[in-house]
């Protein structure tokens, strides 16, 4: 089947009530926003359709494949960091070949998940190859922003000024130097037929939707999921949902998508809130609210502005970024 | 009837590859084995073959879209050489630790540092300990014998398989060969049919887990153990490709053994240099004699050593060096075999060939002459030793005839 944005309704009730994919019993942080990523993405299955997901080594793999347990009900597969591009190619071409000469007849969907580091650092090349290629596959990264499995260590995908452990915060250190890649927009540039960026908000229609046209629409999908990780961004576990909300009404993480090229906002703040209003609630920017570094609180404000106006020019016009 | 023709090593695993009709090949371009995959794609181009060819972005994804086609069930095979089995170091380990039988072709070339596109056996040797079966070859018609009992070893024993052959040196040269009919190789490598794989609907399959000190150990064991069944499988699939063709394979083979008094061993396509000299040594009446190792992992060991035991002393031919301090991988696994036997013989190290470096006759000749030195006076001297190395401050530097080159 294929995605019709016309005839689909989302129904949150419907939605929870389908079976779990991901079980429970797992070992991710209560807080995390990976599981909840992939709940969400794995929900927008229809039910009778069957999977292959691949992951990435991070903490998802760790904490969901400990042998002699698996959380998927799906079919798995892991084999290193940087590869998990590449091994769903192979899963997929796998598919096609044995679906040609009559060996398989179910029909399955082909998903990989991904940290951060293993998609936007070191799995970039593994990924732009497969989307490159043009796999049928969806290409998830859980973006927590930073390398969160081997202890907080900065990635290329760490927000500027972020206390990380190999970019500590310090009498000559303010963090992090360097602003965030803009991973979406490099798979932009790889022309594939359906992309966005979203996170678990509100009543989680934005991720629902984005998995769902990402899952059905055919060829290579990427979906970058803003999944906050309590542990290196220090805070409650209980204030997960409002840290999402508060990332897309800052516009820090902008709701977009990319479809057969027409970019399109698909949440806009009714008001943009302060940059301030997210980083206020993580222990990672403390450091940002001491006298004397107001600086860092305008330049990225400043930062965010110019990227939110950037994104808005794209989505005005029709035209890349 | 078998097909004759003429054909490179390269055209030769290629043409193999297309009989055993894999499901997927993915493989990245590095000389000097580019030219199995441009082969492949020729054959896939004119509908010869009906696989799946990924041209990925880098070896590692070559063999990590090996990984996923075979964990998903189908037969999956590429080829390398050199850097490129060197990227995909980490992966061969997780290959052979998921027991799939991935098939790969490997054309030897020296590892980079410096770099360099010719032939020696340091990438494969490099990777002796991922847990691959490694098969080696003398020639294209081995090669191609090679390549096709590869793959039947690799899915009976539910381990990877390296096919290697000389880079440039049979990858490159043409000579006569003999084929077998398509539907004769069919039926010898069969249909892959594993018992589970991801794509199995009625039974999700979970590969590759994050292994916990209670289990890793257990998988490691199983693996040696697999390495160690693998043996019989190899020594079958052999004789039933001898039904099929009359050539006979073994671990290794022996020439002129039987009453030899000193003798080489030596893997790859040497051993034809090799053999030369041997005969011509016993023209002159010296009883020499050659072993050419074909199946490196699993190592044989006891066969190896008892053919060994048949001389007083025995040169052991490394294409690549360690760095041990204590000479090279074959040396040290074939003299390590040695050690519990009664009566066993000298065994004296030469590294040779390093990065292409022509290996003679004559030198095999001269390393001939070195060993009945032994053999009369019982005095095996510095037992870790170089041959054609161009350098006057080591002892084993030998005048190649040109002037002031020791600067170089």
């Amino acid at each position: 089947m294929t995605y019709n944005s016309e005839t689909y309704k989302y129904d949150l009730k419907r939605e929870v009530e389908k079976d779990e994919r991901l079980a429970g019993g797992h070992r991710l942080c209560a807080g995390c926003g990976a599981g909840i990523a992939v709940r969400g993405v794995l929900r927008a299955l229809e039910p009778g359709d069957k999977a292959v997901i691949t992951n990435a080594t991070s903490c998802l793999e760790v904490s969901t494949f400990m042998y002699p347990y698996t959380a998927y009900e799906d079919s798995y597969i892991h084999s290193a960091f940087e590869n998990a591009g590449a091994v769903t190619s192979g899963v997929e071409t796998a598919y096609r070949v044995l679906k040609k000469k009559g060996k398989i007849k179910d029909n399955f969907k082909f998903i990989a998940f991904g940290g951060d580091g293993g998609t936007y650092d070191i799995g970039l090349q593994s990924l732009s190859g497969a989307m490159e290629r043009g796999h049928d596959m969806v290409y998830v990264c859980y973006d927590n922003e930073a390398y969160m499995n081997t202890g907080i260590q900065r990635s290329s995908a760490t927000p500027r000024f972020a206390d990380a452990t190999t970019t500590p915060v310090g009498s000559c250190s303010p963090g992090k130097i360097q602003n965030k890649k803009n991973l979406t927009e490099i798979i932009a540039a790889h022309n594939i037929p359906y992309l966005a960026q979203t996170t678990p908000f509100g009543n989680f229609r934005d991720l629902h939707e984005k998995a769902r046209k990402a899952l059905y629409t055919e060829g290579p999908a990427f979906l970058n999921i803003l999944a906050p990780c309590p542990r290196g961004w220090r805070y409650e576990a209980e204030d997960f949902a409002e840290i999402c909300r508060l990332a897309v009404d800052t516009c820090v993480w902008p709701l977009y998508e990319v479809d057969h090229g027409k970019w399109k906002l698909t949440y806009e703040p009714k008001k943009k809130l302060p940059v301030e209003d997210f980083l206020s609630r993580q222990g990672r920017f403390r450091h940002m609210f001491r006298k004397g570094n107001e600086w860092m609180i305008e330049e990225t404000q400043q930062y965010i502005d110019a990227q939110w106006n950037r994104l808005l020019r794209a989505v005005n016009t029709g035209k890349d970024v | 009837m078998s097909i004759r023709d003429r054909m490179s090593g390269n055209e030769a695993v290629a043409y193999a590859m297309k009989q055993v009709i894999p499901d997927v090949m993915g493989a990245f371009p590095i000389t000097p084995s580019t030219e199995i995959p441009q082969y492949f794609s020729d054959y896939i181009a004119n509908g010869e073959v009906d696989t799946e060819f990924v041209a990925v972005e880098s070896e590692h994804s070559a063999m990590s879209v090996c990984m996923g086609a075979s964990a998903a069930g189908a037969r999956a095979v590429t080829a390398t050489s050199s850097a490129g089995l060197a990227y995909m170091w980490e992966l061969l380990y997780v290959v052979s630790s998921a027991r799939l039988p991935v098939t790969m072709a490997v054309v030897n070339r020296a590892l980079t540092g410096p770099i360099n596109i010719n032939n020696d056996h340091s990438d494969s040797m490099g990777a002796r300990d991922s847990g691959w079966i490694q098969i080696y070859a003398e020639t294209n018609q081995e090669v191609y014998d090679n390549f096709i009992q590869g793959i039947v070893i690799a899915e009976k024993c539910r381990l990877p398989v390296m096919i290697c052959q000389d880079g440039f040196i049979t990858s490159h040269g043409v000579s006569n060969i003999e084929l077998v009919e398509d539907d004769k190789v069919s039926k010898f490598v069969g249909e892959y049919a594993p018992e589970n794989y991801l794509l199995k609907h009625e039974n999700p399959l979970a590969v590759g887990p994050y292994g916990v000190s209670p289990y890793y150990m257990e998988v490691k064991r199983q693996q040696a153990q697999a390495m160690k069944d693998s043996m019989p499988v190899i020594k079958q699939t052999a004789e039933k490709f001898c039904e099929m063709t009359d050539r006979d394979y073994g671990f290794f083979e022996e020439y002129m053994m039987d009453d030899a008094d000193v003798a080489l061993v030596v893997i790859g396509s040497s051993a034809g240099t090799a053999k030369e000299a041997v005969d011509r040594l016993r023209a002159e009446n010296k009883k020499v004699g050659m072993i050419k190792l074909r199946v490196f992992r699993p190592f044989p060991r006891i066969p190896l050593s008892r053919a060994m035991c048949k001389v007083k002393a025995v040169a052991i031919m490394d294409k690549a060096e360690s760095f041990s301090n204590s000479g090279g991988p074959l040396f040290n696994e074939a003299r390590n075999s040695l050690y519990d036997l009664s009566g066993k013989p000298y065994a004296i190290n030469y590294i040779y060939g390093l990065g292409g470096r022509d290996i003679t006759v004559e030198d095999f000749y001269d390393i001939f002459q070195d060993l009945y030195v032994i053999y009369y006076t019982d005095d095996p001297g510095d037992v870790y030793r170089y041959v054609g190395v161009r350098d006057s401050r080591f002892p084993d530097a030998v005048d190649l005839g040109r002037e002031n080159d020791n600067d170089i």
